[in-house]
């Protein structure tokens, strides 16, 4: 008796979150149709008698059959598979990526140095591009990752660094080295001048303030045009040398070709570039290794955890949050003349909100707080939009989509967790869902 | 009681407090001394003004007027003039919190460790230094570690020193919290309702660790509901009834107060409202 009874309340479970898929599929289809009506529905098109609204019905039929059924289709393999074996799956993935981290790190350094020998001309300027925005995210990783002040104006520094050198190079005739420290200084200044008005907001209202002085700083580039250029940008940026060595074509004794007796080749210049990005990258990288190691960086840590408790305990909120700041935007200044001695042209154009946005997303895909984390999203993110440059705009789209994925199965970036800065015994990773991510 | 009347001089002197949110008064004129040396309770019922009074002392609310007078060895501070992070810094006065706010996703000893930041990182350039191993960080380092070991042994966490903060049991917490506060070398320590959720046993742990905190020479400031601890350790007790001071002395003159009576239980009989304050004393 019992058991016709229990098959049959099998079925009314088994039935009706098949309806439910079902119902919630047409919805969504529902909403596809709407979206798309307007998008893919009608196309317009330029003809010599004006424009002209097609009709593209088929394939708006099309796009929201295939939102039905992809929908469907999710929701009925989700309820087959039971939802803990996912989470389970997401620890081991976890897990495993937090055991091999120790062997990720020196294995990417081997190949980051090797890489010249190895590529090409194109593989080389991309390794370039890539350490540019691993620095940039180190960089950025100090404000946001430890001190936890979402910075969304992180480019107004890396434009400070960029026009310093250049501006510095053009009027007083400096070379590179001399301007390298000055723009990290200088950068790091303007870091202290914006943060002390702003570092009494918290939170969405910092977010808010400091993309707006990246917006300020963009609209002052391009409206000096006495000192900046303007629009036109800075042109004819002085290149690095080698210890006085140029890397020019003339072969004389004081270009590097001439001096080890080599024939010139484009490709050494571009390789020596590439090899001083590498040690600005890792200098970043080691700043703040040491740094969260020492008072300063514990306190940042500490600041991310819980500004009310620090201020109990006596330090310091604003200068600490100051440092933090700065300290982010010199090392964005250091990479901001890097990227002007590469180009050797900069323009307004460069330091957009896009760029911020850019190592924010390396910064949070990568894992806030982690330096192996950020060093892997700007190599996918950076190295995946090359990768599918043959897509065009459609690129974006890709990249999108794998940022969405990148959240819903790492809420908290590649590598999440949190490795203490001391231990008395054996150091043992935090889990993420302990560490704060930080309020401003 | 048990302190010789030498340790007795004036520690925090609060004047004519007076703390209003908008229309409310919060405190109102209120007067009261902590003295060197003693274990000085807030108490009163719900809504009387104790965490304000705190929160004033502490330097998380600007009184809006009266004055809060320190005075120690290192000299005399009017608290309601320093920053915020001057109260613990300079006038040496540590607190905790009601809700535990401990950095959860920090290690024990790393808590204990950020306590110490002002000894570890005097200035900002001193911090910058360290990076490169310069400036005496190192010797600081060990010798900050020894102090965070020697607190981890007193509050019996030594073998969890490496496990994040927030994965500690709630009672853990309490007691993690009072040694990190007392790792900033305080002369006073404030503790908000440090028994709130401890089970008796860890109550009378609680109790334990405070007098041994007040026989290293650490006054001591304790606003708690528990009335069992209270009575147990103070030697003097301050009753706030909205906002005012409504009795002042040791245990004893306190549990006979009618006018302490009348507060907690309403105005009523007499014989009736001795009962609770007695039976908690009698512990």
């Amino acid at each position: 008796m019992s058991t016709p009874m229990a098959a049959n309340v099998a079925a009314v479970a088994r039935s009706s979150p098949a309806a439910a898929a079902f119902k919630d599929a047409a919805l969504s289809a529902l909403v596809a149709l709407g979206l798309f009506g307007a998008m893919l529905g009608v196309l317009t098109e330029a003809t010599p008698a004006g424009v002209v609204l097609v009709p593209r019905p088929l394939l708006l039929a099309y796009s929201v059959a295939a939102v039905f059924a992809g929908r469907l289709a999710w929701l009925l393999f989700r309820s087959r598979t039971p939802t803990t074996k996912a989470y389970a799956g997401n620890r081991t993935v976890a897990e495993a990526l937090q055991r091999s981290g120790r062997f990720v790190a020196p294995a990417l350094l081997a190949f980051a140095v090797a890489l010249p020998f190895m590529a090409g001309r194109y593989g080389i300027d991309l390794g370039i591009l890539v350490l540019t925005y691993i620095m940039l995210g180190w960089g950025l990783n100090i404000v946001v990752g430890l001190a936890g002040l979402l910075d969304l104006g992180y480019v107004a520094f890396y434009a400070v660094g960029a026009y310093s050198y250049a501006l510095l190079a053009q009027t007083f005739g400096l070379g590179f080295w001399t301007c390298l420290p000055l723009a990290g200084i200088l950068a790091a200044l303007w870091g202290v001048l914006l943060g002390f008005p702003v570092l009494r907001l918290r939170g969405d209202y910092l977010a808010i303030v400091t993309l707006a002085f990246g917006e300020i700083i963009r609209v002052v580039l391009l409206n000096t045009v006495s000192i900046t250029g303007g629009p036109n940008g800075i042109s004819g940026i002085p290149r690095p040398t080698l210890f006085g060595l140029k890397f020019s074509a003339d072969g004389g004794p004081g270009t590097f070709s001439g001096f080890f007796g080599l024939e010139f080749s484009p490709t050494h210049r571009v390789a020596f570039l590439y090899y001083v990005i590498l040690g600005l990258a890792l200098l970043t990288n080691w700043v703040t290794l040491r740094l969260r190691r020492v008072a300063l960086g514990r306190a940042w840590e500490a600041l991310r955890e819980d500004e009310v408790a620090c201020r109990s305990l006596g330090i310091n909120v604003t200068v600490t949050k100051l440092t933090a700041f700065a300290m982010g935007a010199g090392f964005g200044g250091l990479a901001g003349a890097f990227f002007a001695t590469r180009a050797a042209f900069i323009s307004p154009e460069s330091f957009t909100f896009f760029e911020s946005a850019i190592v924010l997303a390396i910064v949070v895909l990568g894992g806030l707080g982690s330096q192996l984390g950020v060093a892997l999203a700007a190599l996918v993110m950076i190295g995946g939009l090359e990768l599918f440059r043959d897509l065009q705009d459609y690129r974006l789209l890709i990249f999108g989509s794998a940022m969405v994925l990148t959240m819903i199965l790492r809420p908290r970036g590649l590598v999440s967790g949190r490795t203490p800065s001391v231990a008395l015994g054996k150091r043992q990773e935090i889990s993420a869902e302990l560490v704060a991510e930080g309020r401003g | 009681m048990t302190q010789a009347p030498a340790t007795s001089a004036p520690l925090l002197q609060v004047t004519d407090l007076t703390m209003r949110f908008g229309g409310l008064t919060a405190v109102n004129a209120l007067s009261f001394q902590a003295r060197q040396g003693e274990i000085t309770s807030v108490i009163g019922p719900n809504g009387a003004g104790k965490t304000t009074v705190f929160n004033c002392i502490t330097g998380f609310y600007k009184p809006t007027s009266g004055s809060i007078a320190l005075t120690h060895g290192a000299g005399a501070f009017q608290l309601q003039t320093l920053p915020g992070h001057g109260i613990a810094r300079r006038a040496r006065v540590a607190r905790t919190f009601q809700n535990i706010r401990l950095f959860a996703g920090m290690t024990v000893l790393e808590n204990l460790l950020v306590a110490q930041h002002n000894i570890l990182m005097p200035n900002v350039g001193s911090g910058l230094l360290s990076v490169f191993g310069l400036g005496g960080h190192h010797r600081a380092e060990v010798q900050a570690i020894d102090l965070a070991r020697t607190w981890l042994a007193r509050i019996g966490l030594t073998a969890r020193a490496d496990d994040p903060a927030g994965a500690l049991p709630y009672g853990d917490q309490r007691r993690l919290e009072i040694a990190r506060a007392m790792c900033t070398g305080p002369v006073l320590l404030c503790l908000d309702e440090p028994a709130a959720g401890l089970n008796p046993r860890e109550s009378d742990d609680l109790a334990a660790l405070l007098k041994s905190i007040q026989a290293d020479g650490c006054s001591i400031l304790l606003i708690e509901h528990d009335m069992g601890v209270v009575m147990r350790i103070s030697d003097h007790i301050v009753v706030l009834d909205h906002g005012k001071r409504i009795s002042d002395g040791d245990p004893a003159h306190v549990r006979g107060d009618p006018a302490v009576i009348a507060a907690y239980l309403g105005e009523g009989d007499d014989d009736d409202a001795d009962a609770p304050l007695a039976t908690a004393a009698a512990e």
